[in-house]
């Protein structure tokens, strides 16, 4: 082991409160295994918000459909990334694939992913695309005309028929999507919520409280680039969309708030073995992180905007503000979240007598500099596909040339 | 030599005959079994260990050698075998320490206005559970549970998730910092199935650890799990450890 990582936990051994068993000084999960729950939760949310158009005829959320597809097809894009990052053998991470335990919830993340890329969300915005890419390949030079080609897979066929059998099998694919987009993050609640050795995990409810938090960050953050992106082009808003989805919003986060209530009642009434130490650490080292930015910043002022903005006749554009202000503080709640579960559950010794430290690096692999980096990754990744595949149907695009609407975007990271 | 001398050694040359071939079959076939691992049979022991808090003196030689026989890393961060003193107050309450991180806890009895009850030394390591959490996560099976009861790490495959590191309820678990993989206490596999005792055991000046096999009638580990009430560490939480504790406080976790 070398001089400077001994010098680090040498240094967390003074953090330490209490009695921990001395193993637990290591911190083995840390900033870029937060930032994983909150990208598939970004994915989940995102598709469940583009559900709404397909499955549930909601018309009025249809310009952020296309949108919300590209969005989650660029988190999940980097959602193993932080894993593959923090694997102590990154280059064996094959063999989940090939040699998996099949009793091993983490196992499944492989196939779970690899059907949700694959079997869901590339095959759904194939068929939403298809027509579309045919008309603009025809129209265009090279190379965007090859890019197109290429993207349609060579299909040629744009007649009224095969658009009825695109729509046909998109609807299919959304309906098998919402359960695979619930097991792609309920699933990575249940890595967490199975572990029996931790209090703070070990939670039934901990896979229906990822899945609630999931879809409030997804669409959190369709509404927030939505926002952006039509700043940057330009373009009006639309209003009843808006209002729409923020009104999902608004009983997503009730929701969501009232199963993470319950589940702070029901361990603080059934008041088990862990009571003591899980109240030291929530009053303690996760005061700030916990009732401050998850709770306090993350949900309760959010929500008295979003009631504000509905309740009183504000005008338009008082509303877009206070709807940017309410989106942004719930990414910043929900991403305190994921801190909280994964960090938290990291901060107490399991012999339920001492706390731990944490000390995040900055520069290394597993540091803030990462984690910020592939935080801001599928941002860009966004911004090219946007370049690609237009946010707006060719028959929503009135006049111009065909690729009016897809402006460059560089939403901030 | 007259007859009845003549008979006599007989009654004791073939008993005494018998009874050394026998032995030096035995000292044959023990000595076959060290010398190739292919003679043994996993499938015919298995594995627990007894450890008697009272004969504990916190001496810590059982760690230190541990950490030598298995390459256990210096810094006092990483443990396949640990010590814990505990010291329970008049008011009931229980301050704990590891002995074995050093300025973490001394073996000298601390300067405490209360009023010491009781005060023990628990060695921990893992514990072989027979229905371990650590197998159960792992995503690839590099963590395995054997035949003789042993849970082993394959370091060749364990990709570092540290999954069973979270898993583990006894924090029996570490990250080698040099392998980058999960790394814990296995009996000393490598001496067990060669017939020797684990390194912990081995040098234990009080006899506080008895390693054994639960499959032998005549193993010391069925005994003492027949002279002592027996506990074993978080029942609750269904792991079946065969780390048997006997006089274990219920103060310890």
């Amino acid at each position: 082991m070398n001089a400077e990582a001994a010098k680090g936990l040498s240094e967390l051994l003074e953090q330490v409160t209490g009695f921990i068993y001395p193993n637990e000084i290591e911190m083995h999960w840390g900033i870029l295994v937060v930032v994983y729950p909150y990208v598939t939760g970004v994915v989940a949310g995102a598709f469940i918000l583009a559900s709404m158009v397909k499955v549930f005829n909601v018309r009025e959320v249809q310009p952020t459909y296309r949108l919300a597809l590209l969005t989650a097809l660029s988190f999940l894009l980097i959602a193993p990334l932080p894993l593959l990052l923090h694997l102590g053998h990154p280059l064996r991470s094959y063999e989940i694939f090939l040699t998996p335990n099949l009793q091993s919830a983490m196992a499944m993340f492989g196939f779970v992913y690899a059907w949700y890329l694959m079997g869901v969300l590339l095959l759904e915005i194939w068929f939403e695309y298809r027509g579309d890419l045919i008309r603009m390949a025809r129209q265009e030079r090279p190379p965007m005309r090859w890019i197109h080609r290429a993207l349609s897979l060579f299909s040629t066929d744009v007649s009224e028929a095969a658009a009825t059998f695109d729509k046909k099998a998109i609807k299919a694919i959304t309906i098998i999507g919402i359960p695979s987009a619930f097991l792609l993050h309920g699933y990575v609640g249940f890595i967490f919520g199975s572990v029996k050795a931790n209090p703070w995990w070990s939670s039934v409810l901990m896979p229906i409280v990822f899945l609630m938090s999931a879809i409030v960050s997804g669409i959190a953050l369709v509404v927030f680039l939505y926002m952006v992106v039509t700043a940057l082009r330009r373009e009006p808003i639309d209003m009843r969309c808006l209002d729409t989805i923020t009104s999902y919003l608004f009983y997503a986060v009730i929701v969501d708030f009232s199963l993470e209530a319950l589940d702070f009642i029901h361990r603080l009434y059934q008041s088990e073995e862990s009571v003591k130490i899980l109240g030291k650490l929530i009053t303690g080292k996760l005061f700030m992180s916990l009732f401050v930015l998850q709770i306090l910043l993350g949900m309760f002022i959010p929500l008295a905007i979003l009631v504000l903005a509905k309740m009183r006749g504000f005008n338009d554009d008082l509303r877009k503000l206070l709807y940017f202000i309410a989106v942004i503080l719930i990414q910043v709640g929900i991403f305190s979240t994921r801190w909280n579960v994964v960090i938290g559950g990291q901060l107490f010794s399991k012999s339920f007598r001492g706390l731990m430290g944490y000390k995040m690096e900055v520069m290394g692999i597993e540091g803030l500099l990462a984690a910020v980096v592939l935080l801001a990754m599928p941002f860009v990744i966004l911004a090219v596909l946007m370049r690609v595949l237009p946010t707006k149907r060719l028959d929503e695009q009135a006049g111009g040339p065909v690729m009016a609407g897809v402006r460059p975007v560089r939403p901030e990271a | 030599m007259n007859k009845r001398d003549f008979l006599k050694g007989l009654i004791l040359f073939f008993p005494a005959g018998g009874l050394l071939d026998a032995l030096a079959k035995e000292a044959g076939g023990a000595e076959k079994g060290a010398g190739a691992d292919a003679a043994y049979d996993p499938a015919k022991h298995y594995y627990g260990m007894g450890i008697e808090i009272d004969k504990c003196i916190g001496c810590n030689r059982c760690v230190e050698a541990c950490k030598t026989e298995n390459n256990v890393p210096k810094e006092p961060f990483f443990f396949r075998t640990w010590v814990e003193r505990y010291r329970v107050s008049r008011d009931g309450e229980a301050t704990v320490e590891s002995i074995s991180v050093p300025g973490r806890g001394t073996r000298e009895a601390p300067e405490d206005a209360r009023e010491t009850l009781r005060s023990f030394f628990v060695p921990k390591l893992c514990n072989q559970c027979a229905h371990p959490p650590c197998v159960q996560v792992c995503p690839v099976g590099a963590t395995f549970s054997t035949a003789d009861g042993v849970v082993l790490v394959d370091d060749k495959r364990c990709i570092g998730c540290r999954y069973c590191i979270q898993a583990c309820p006894y924090s029996a678990r570490y990250l080698n910092p040099h392998t980058k993989t999960a790394d814990k206490c296995n009996f000393c596999y490598h001496r067990i199935t060669k017939g020797l005792l684990p390194a912990c055991v081995e040098v234990c000046p009080t006899q506080a650890r008895v390693f054994g096999d639960l499959k032998s009638k005549a193993s010391r580990l069925v005994r003492f799990r027949r002279m002592n009430k027996i506990h074993v560490l978080k029942p609750g939480l269904n792991t079946e450890p065969k780390v048997y504790y006997a006089q274990l406080d219920g103060e310890v976790r």
